[in-house]
């Protein structure tokens, strides 16, 4: 059902581009030659090893890590013109997840959610106020934690925070590092199911960093492997699993995975 | 880059219909609200229907202001208020109408002035308390600790004290040299003009070893290890308490505080004695220099006036309340740091607090020693 969505329209818009990224901390490349492009309105999974440069491209393609070469493009417009001006980063509309939410932690939640909308527009405070439960609420999280700060929270809980805010702009293309890692597999499949639920309901494109097998099986759209440097291949979860690669080979059929596969046909 | 959104009502219609048109986004939100205080202020019943053939784009902000246009109905009615609805418009609109109508929303917290300053005051008193039973505590475990370890030394960490002797006495020299210096050339320069106007300059010497053998030898080192080391203490035990350390420890059947606790309070009370005794020596110092430049008073005559008029008792009145301030320091430090909780914020508050309750202990227990000594008359 989520090939159907893709495969309808190939020549799909590309959100995100990513041409020939070279990234390098001193001797260790992590990144050479890395292409990579995101269609608008799908769930996008990136997997690979650890140490295989997930984390980092995501922290390319919004900014965060400068990149030795390359060009990296989001909504057609490359990434470097867009960062000289933070009003651009603002329209730009880029919402982060990070892996343990990176919430303020002298912030209640709602004041973690309301800082961004406040710092950017002129809003009510009632507006303001309801603008912030409304998140929460999109993100499941129970409206009691509003006025708990971060320390207060559970993992999962925390996770959802971190949601909820990254929604706080309304962004259009949502960035997750790890969103069910560290979760019971109940709570991550709830993690999973309220993805899915949101990106169809507020049009996202999402750009998910995951190890979970899980994830990809519930919600990815098309799957990315990255290893040795570059993007090893991208398709729809099936397509990468029959693909001749030792690694993909081990990722799917690995003691692991095989049980995944399985619980999957039932 | 957002194009403007618009609102309009159509009064004349039954029921009553809003055609909302343009781009309901966060980036126009200033303008939206601007538009629906007008209609608001308009005094209109509430609104039935919405025309949404002129709507462009939609977001969470701009779906929670249309619902709050028709009242946040539950979803399934709301397919029945809306006209003419893109169907990922629709889609938006249902899912916020969703989540929004399985909870309550909550209200801003309410200020009460008086109510708050209350119940503040009464929170901190019951902390205060607290506090000082935790401290007290704390006190008796570090002294059964230093008991078992003194029948046991060998379970003591020799690696762990060396390292915290170095880094809270050793590397603490020149500051409390140079401070100390300074602190006696200032009490000498008083001392010089107070007594100059009695013609007493020559008792300026017995004012600087006074000073600085019974107090400020001592005070001086003691409020800078607090702000130093204690203050160290409490950033690294608290680190590693909000990293999970502690409880490791705790599990592989180890206990934190004679692991961490014991090196760094028996450092500091080798460590502060021995600055003190430092310290004594270049306050003497720093009064030596402004005695013979500006008061005619050469070393030699300084040095044989300390040494034929002041009593070595001094000294020992001085140097006694160094390991106490030690223990004070070092105990302060180390509990703040196993107070920490949770996040770097909480390292950062127990930081402050353990800075701060270290002076105020070093000082309050300072005042006692004076009125202490005063009474037994040394």
């Amino acid at each position: 059902m989520a090939d159907q969505q893709t495969a309808d329209n190939p020549d799909a818009d590309y959100v995100i581009q990513v041409r020939d990224l070279v990234n390098a901390f001193g001797e260790h490349v992590v990144h050479n030659g890395l292409n990579l492009d995101v269609r608008r309105g799908e769930i996008l999974g990136v997997v690979g090893g650890s140490g295989s440069g997930k984390s980092v491209l995501l922290r390319s393609i919004v900014g965060l890590q400068k990149i030795r070469s390359g060009r990296i493009e989001l909504f057609g417009e490359p990434l470097g013109e867009l960062l000289d001006d933070s009003d651009n980063l603002c329209d730009l509309r880029l919402g982060v997840m990070f892996q343990d939410g990176a919430l303020f932690s002298s912030l209640t939640v709602t004041e973690n959610i309301q800082m961004p909308i406040q710092e950017h527009y002129q809003v009510s405070a009632q507006l303001l106020h309801e603008l912030a439960d409304m998140k929460m609420l999109l993100a499941e999280l129970p409206l009691q934690a509003a006025n708990k700060y971060p320390s207060e929270l559970s993992g999962g809980m925390r996770k959802r925070a971190g949601l909820a805010r990254s929604l706080s702009l309304d962004p259009e293309i949502l960035f997750l590092d790890e969103p069910t890692a560290g979760l019971d597999p109940i709570s991550a499949a709830a993690i999973d199911h309220l993805l899915q639920t949101l990106q169809q309901a507020l049009g996202l494109t999402v750009f998910l960093v995951t190890h979970d097998l899980d994830t990809l099986h519930a919600v990815c759209d098309r799957v990315a492997v990255l290893g040795e440097g570059k993007l090893i291949t991208i398709g729809t979860l099936d397509e990468v699993a029959d693909y001749d690669h030792p690694w993909i080979r081990a990722y799917f059929s690995g003691p692991r995975g095989r049980r995944n596969e399985r619980s999957g046909q039932h | 880059m957002a194009s403007n959104p618009t609102l309009q009502m159509h009064a004349e219609q039954q029921p009553l219909c809003a055609e909302v048109g343009g781009d309901w986004v966060l980036a126009n939100v200033e303008k939206l609200e601007q538009l629906i205080g007008r209609v608001r202020s308009g005094g209109t019943e509430t609104i039935q229907q919405l025309n949404m053939q002129g709507l462009r784009r939609l977001d969470t902000t701009g779906g929670l202001l249309l619902l709050q246009l028709v009242g946040i109905p539950r979803p399934e009615n709301l397919p029945a208020y809306l006209q003419q609805v893109d169907d990922h418009h629709k889609i938006i609109l249902l899912a916020m109408a969703e989540a929004i109508c399985e909870a309550e929303a909550t209200t801003p917290r309410q200020h009460r002035w008086l109510m708050d300053l209350l119940q503040r005051i009464g929170m901190w008193m019951v902390d205060a308390w607290l506090q000082l039973r935790l401290l007290m505590h704390f006190i008796g475990v570090v002294i059964t600790t230093t008991i078992r370890n003194l029948l046991q030394p060998w379970r003591l960490r020799w690696t762990s004290l060396a390292f915290h002797i170095e880094h809270i006495g050793l590397d603490a020299v020149p500051i409390v040299a140079l401070l100390s210096f300074l602190v006696g050339s200032t009490v000498a320069f008083l001392g010089a003009s107070v007594l100059r106007d009695f013609g007493a300059t020559i008792y300026t010497p017995d004012m600087v070893s006074y000073a600085f053998l019974r107090e400020f030898g001592t005070l001086l080192p003691a409020i800078l290890l607090a702000g130093r080391s204690g203050s160290a203490f409490t950033a690294q035990i608290g680190s590693m308490k909000s990293n999970e350390e502690i409880d490791a420890l705790k599990t592989l059947g180890m206990d934190p505080v004679c692991i961490l606790a014991m090196p760094r309070i028996v450092a500091m009370l080798v460590s502060l004695p021995l600055l003190s005794f430092i310290g004594m020596l270049a306050g003497l110092l720093g009064g030596m220099l402004v005695c013979s430049t500006v008061l005619d008073i050469s070393p030699a005559a300084y040095v044989s006036r300390i040494y034929n008029f002041t009593d070595i008792t001094h000294f020992w009145v001085g140097i006694s309340k160094a390991p106490v301030f030690a223990f004070l320091i070092g105990v302060v430090g180390c509990l703040e740091g196993f107070k920490v909780s949770g996040s770097a914020e909480s390292v950062g508050q127990h930081t402050t607090s353990s800075v701060v309750q270290a002076i105020f202990l070093v000082l309050t227990s300072d005042a006692m020693f004076a009125v202490l000594f005063e009474q037994v008359g040394i």
